[in-house]
Formats: structure tokens, sequence, C-alpha cells
């Protein structure tokens, strides 16, 4: 005992400026290829970014030749153009509102998933991911075809009387709305079920033997303990929704245009790169302190 | 189905089976538990005590049978209609609710009036009063369980059921929780339905006993009953200790058996022969003899002609208040003997003894039960062995 203890000693004292020193640098070795990444391909870009959005065109140059200039004023007067502040509110708005339909269809899915599939478990997660094996572009396509004015969505509204002849549903906000929801169900479908798969059933039994029906059950115990996942949930779709273009452009028209498809231009068409990069960075600003107010909100630290 | 939460009377089990694909995990139970009564369920794990309680509880359907509280038919009721309430083997505490939260559940869904005060008793109650604005997740699992504990009680539900509900407190938190319960149950007039694999436990508390193997109910007592005429084999070893042999009736008068074997002839009380056993001259008998009934000494006592072994102390351990004997017998059984400390001398190992017990100590079951069942040190050998 006595020698393993002086041992031990000896070990720490003399051996301790290394291992100490060895210990402290751990963390940040492990950090290192995370942060070189986030450091290449995140920060640097970012600044870029921002260096971009103060720049003023060259005197007597080509379209798309900028000068650094550090001209905050870039931000006034495109923030004040009510065609950009349009496609702000509207790119947030229809995230929001596609949103709200991924959730209403996801966590249905993900709870029947979880607890009433059974041995079909597994087929159904394959089914949920199944589309992403076609591409994005294919997917958004093949929604035209579906709510077009010969297609299969208008067809049934028509037989049981919700549409007329002249109905038509594309494109219209209603469609890119669809479309969003669709394409990101899956990022609000899978991160609820793992919330829901991982919770224990005989929760479920506990609130029944203490007076809770099925319904103040779900309110009560399911609900607040799958909120962890509801939140990443709807983060996962909101934010790619609020941000995304595709959808816009395939199933939208000239009044659905969201700030990503104003980006789009500004930047391909236009090259107009300082407009395009102080709308990116209002993009990125406006979710970044939308999802925190939304996070700090629901209190998930304060989850389990 | 207001009326179910109201029911109020006996908890009668009738006929009730639960079958999970072609394994019986509990078979035909007919069992009434009067109103008021602690009754407990003992028996080896997996013999289906939670599968019974669940049952009752209503989590689980069965597959035949009924469950009744006083005439009311409660079986195809949903369990948060029964005046139910169960203390889960694992707990299961609300995790994203605090302690108070937790055990305010039950009284909130049915709408109490002064939900603080119930509360903050029932955590007195169980010590926790302290800790009400913790979370499941920053406790120990015996205050988990004592939580579980306040959850269910705090509800005062006509049938409380109990699924080991102390099995992970210390000893001495153990016997405060017991008293605890039993005063709550007296004062109250619950229905104590309690599942533990403490015999001590069960023995101390419960009017009746049920004991339980392979999804039946091999007996049902209160626990001097049980304790002093079991009906099987397995009651005889799992409720304490017995050493049993077989042996051969060899004559049967109004009030005593006589019985033998190639090592000597015991004498039994009828009184203590169990219902059921095949009387006639010449058929098997087990004969069965508790560890403390018997006195072992170096020469024989009793010097009758009846009921004694001759064997070898293999092991013998000092308690203080008693002294443990393993002996090995003439036959070649391994039998235990609890000798009180009064006064004597501790016989060291692989000295010869006798061991002999009175007539009115002894008990006797059918020749055809196991030696063996319930056994749980015997039986471990057995199925490792095979
Ligand atoms: N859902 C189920 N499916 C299949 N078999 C089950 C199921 N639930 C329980 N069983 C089986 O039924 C038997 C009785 O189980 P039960 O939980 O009632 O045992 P127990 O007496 O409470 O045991 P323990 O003392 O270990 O808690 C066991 O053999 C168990 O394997
Ligand atoms: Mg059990």
């Amino acid at each position: 005992m006595a020698f393993a203890h002086a041992l031990g000693d000896s070990s720490t004292s003399s051996g301790a400026p290394t291992t100490k020193a060895k210990r402290k640098l751990t963390p940040y070795l492990l950090l290192l290829p995370g942060g070189l990444w986030l450091g290449i391909f995140f920060v640097i870009p970012i600044f870029i970014l921002f260096m971009t959005a103060l720049q003023t065109p060259l005197p007597d140059g080509l379209p798309g030749q900028y000068i650094q200039t550090f001209t905050f004023s870039n931000f006034t007067e495109v923030l004040s153009r009510p065609q950009f502040l349009d496609a702000l509110r509207r790119s947030f708005t229809y995230a929001s509102l596609a949103t709200l339909l991924a959730l209403a269809i996801g966590y249905p899915l993900a709870y029947a998933i979880a607890f009433k599939a059974g041995k079909y478990k597994n087929i159904m997660l394959i089914m949920v991911i199944a589309p992403f094996f076609v591409s994005f572009i294919l997917r958004t396509i093949a929604w035209r075809q579906i709510l077009g004015d010969e297609g299969p969505v208008l067809d049934v509204m028509r037989f049981i009387g919700l549409a007329s002849e002249t109905t038509s549903v594309y494109p219209s906000s209603f469609s890119v709305v669809a479309g969003l929801a669709y394409n990101f169900l899956p990022f609000m479908t899978l991160p609820i079920y793992s919330s829901l798969e991982r919770m224990d059933v005989r929760l479920i039994e506990a609130s029944g033997d203490l007076y809770a029906h099925g319904l103040t059950t779900f309110r009560k115990v399911t609900l607040p303990i799958s909120l962890p996942g509801v939140v990443a949930g709807t983060l996962l779709t909101w934010i790619p929704s609020a941000g995304d273009y595709i959808n816009a452009s395939l199933l939208g028209n000239q009044r659905t245009t969201m700030i990503g498809n104003v980006i789009d231009s500004r930047f391909l068409g236009n090259v107009d790169y300082p407009t395009a990069a102080v709308l990116s960075f209002t993009l990125m600003l406006s979710i970044l302190i939308l999802v925190s107010l939304y996070v700090r909100r629901t209190g998930t630290d304060e989850l389990v | 189905m207001s009326d179910v939460l109201t029911a109020t009377g006996n908890v009668k089990l009738k006929g009730l089976r639960k079958v999970y694909g072609d394994f019986a995990a509990v078979q035909n139970l007919d069992l009434e538990i009067p109103q008021g009564s602690f009754f407990a369920l003992l028996g080896p794990s997996g013999c289906g005590k939670t599968t019974t309680l669940r049952m009752i509880a209503g989590l689980d359907e069965p597959t035949s049978g009924q469950v009744m509280i006083g005439e009311t038919d409660i079986t195809h009721t949903k369990s948060f209609q029964r005046p139910v309430n169960t203390v889960f083997q694992n707990y299961a505490l609300f995790p994203h609710m605090d302690i108070f939260e937790n055990v305010a559940f039950g009284l909130r869904r049915r709408g109490q009036k002064d939900i603080d005060k119930s509360v903050t008793d029932a955590l007195e109650l169980v010590q926790l009063g302290h800790l009400a604005k913790r979370k499941p997740g920053q406790m120990s699992g015996g205050q988990q369980q004592r939580i579980a504990l306040a959850r269910a009680i705090v509800n005062r539900p006509q049938v409380l059921l109990l699924d080991e509900p102390l099995g992970a407190l210390d000893l001495k938190l153990r016997r405060q929780m017991q008293l605890e319960l039993k005063r709550i149950q007296l004062e109250v007039g619950l229905t104590f339905v309690h599942v533990t694999h403490d015999q001590e436990e069960a023995m101390t508390m419960a009017d009746t006993i049920a004991v339980m193997n392979n999804g039946v109910i091999e007996q049902l007592g209160a626990p001097t009953d049980l304790y002093e005429n079991p009906q099987t084999a397995f009651v005889a070893n799992f409720l304490g200790q017995s050493n049993l042999f077989r042996a051969t009736i060899d004559s049967v008068d109004a009030d005593n058996i006589v019985a033998s074997d190639k090592d000597g002839r015991y004498l039994l009380s009828r009184k203590r022969i169990a219902a059921g056993t095949d009387l006639t001259v010449g058929s098997k008998l087990l004969v069965g003899i508790r560890p403390e009934k018997i006195s072992v000494s170096t020469h024989d006592q009793l010097s009758g002609e009846f009921n004694h072994q001759t064997g070898t102390v293999r092991d013998a351990s000092f308690f203080g208040v008693s002294t443990q004997y393993v002996i090995d017998t003439a036959s070649g059984d391994h039998w235990m003997a609890f000798e009180q400390n009064s006064g004597g001398t501790v016989i060291s190992a692989g000295t010869k003894v006798f061991a002999t017990w009175k007539p009115e100590h002894a008990f006797g079951l059918p020749g055809s039960e196991d030696v063996l069942a319930g056994d749980a040190v015997a039986s471990e050998f057995e199925t490792t062995g095979s």
C-alpha cells in the first residue's frame, strides 16, 4: 500500500509538468480538424461575404467589377427596398407554414412508426428516407404534375366538390409551401421519431395508471418528452426552407419569390454581388435571431 | 364508467389467465383479496407476479378470466378508469416533471383540491420533502423508488399495487417504510397487493400471503399457517427452509401416522399432513422438518424409537443467537439445523451427531412431491447440472 502510494506520488510530482501540459493540450488537438474545417469553410467565407457586402461598383468599370469601399450604406439602401423586404417576409412566412404542415404530417407519422408499426418499423423508416434517393430537383418537378391542372390532386378536389373547373393550385404560394413541406418532411420526422423511440413506454402506462386518459397522457407526457425532437425537427425544416429557392422557382410564380430566388438572380443574373451579399447576410442574421428566440422560448435545455 | 372509479369491495380474480405466444405467464388464477387487507405475493423471479398486478391495474388485458372489485367487473375497463394505483417495479417516474409534479400528477387528473398539502404530506412520508423541486434524473435509485411510492399512495386508491416497492432501499430505511406502509394501510383501510422477494417483509406485514410458482398460486394463507403447514414441497422450500425426505407409511390411526425408511421410524401428527396426501399403508410420504425444530446433540437425547437421524456435521456457523449446522445424514441428504444459543458449546465439523425432533414438529406432504422444488440452491444445481 505504502509502496503504491509512494509510486503514485513520485509519478505525479516528477512527471507532472509534461503530463499536465499534455492533458491540457489534448482537447485542443481533438478540436483541431473540426476547427480548421470551420475556419476554412465557414469563418473565412463569411468574412469574404461580409466584405463583399461593403463593396461599390468600380467607377467606369464593367458590370460585376466592384471595389472595397467599406460603405455600410449598401445595407440601409438594400433593406429599404420593399421588393427585397417582401421577399424576406415571404420566405419566413412560407418556411413557417411549411414547417407547421410538415409538423402536422411528421409528428403523427413519427408516432405511428415509433409505437404502432411493430415489425413494419424498419420498412416505414426506409420509406421516409426513400425520396432522398431521387434528385431534389426531379422530386420537386414531379410536384408540378401532381398539383398541375390535370393532376390527381385537382381531380380529387373537383370530384368531392372542393374545386371548380377553373381552380388551379399550381403555380401558387400553396404549391411552394407544399413543395417545401414535402421536401423537408424527413428532417421533421426523423428527430421526432428518435425522441419518441427513446421514450420509455412504461411512462405512458404510468400516466394511465394515474387517471390520465389517452389525450391527457399525450399532452402531459408524450408530447413534452418528445419536445426536443420537435424543436430539432422544426429547426431542420424551417432553416433550409427559409433559404430555399428551388421550390419557389419550380413551383411558384412572380408573386411567390422568396429571398433565395432574389439572391440567386442578383448574384448570377445581375452580377450584383454586394446586394446579394447584403441579402445573404441579412437572411443569416434574421435566421440566427429568430432561431435563438425560438430555442429560448421552448427551453430545450430544461428538458431531461 | 364513472362508477368504476368508485367501486369498492374485495378484489376478485376469476379464472384469470395471461398467455404470451404459447407460454402461459399466469394460469387460471382464482383469488379473492379482502377489502382493506394486506396481501403479499411471493414467488421466484418470472413466476408471473408483475403480470398479475398488471392485469389488476388494467395495463395488460387478460387472455381470459375476470377482474372484479366488489360486484363491479373491471376486466374491460381502461387503467385510468380503475381506482387502482401501481408502484412500478422500475419506478416509471416522469423525467420532464419535478418531484412535486410527479406526485401531484394523479391528483391533478382527478381535479382534486388542496393538492399542495396532500403532495407535501406524501413527500414527508417518504422523507423527501426537501427535494420537491428536483427532477427524477437527479435522484438516487432508492429516492426514486420512494417517489414512486409517494406518487401512488397520495391518491389513496381503493387498491394499491406495490411491485417490489422497497427493493432498492437499505435495511433501516426499508424497515421504516414498512412501518409507514402498514400504518397507512390500516389508517385508510386500503387494499394492498404487495409483491416482494423479502420473505421477512411478507411475513411481518401481510395478513395473507400467496406463494406463486410458474403462473399458479401454490398456496395461500396467513403467514404462520403457510410456514407451519406448507401444502407443497415448493412452499416448504421457498418460504423459509425445510429438511425433506421420503418415507413409507407403516400405520395410520386417528391421530398419528408412523412412517419409516431404512434409517429409522418417524411419528407424525395427522393434523400436520397436507390435504390430499395418500394415507394408505405402504404409500410414500414426504416428511418435513424446519431447521429450527431440529435439535442436534452428540448423544441420542430422545432415545425413543422415533424421529432421529444420525449424521456428521459438515459445517457449523456460529451466529451469536444461534448456530447453524449443515449435517450429512446417513441417507446422504444435507440437512439444515438451527440450534438456539443456550450456553452449550458449538459442535465442530466432522463430529458424529444425532438430529432429533418432536412428533408435532414434523409435517407431511404427498410422496409425489419433488423434494427439491423451490429450493433455490438445490434447483440451481439441478439446472446448471443438466
Ligand atoms: N410482454 C411479454 N411477452 C412475453 N413474455 C412475457 C412478457 N411479459 C412477461 N413475460 C413472461 O412472463 C413471465 C412472468 O413475468 P413477470 O414479469 O410477471 O414475472 P415476475 O414474477 O414479476 O418476476 P420478477 O420477480 O423477476 O419481477 C416471465 O417468464 C416473462 O418472461
Ligand atoms: Mg416483476
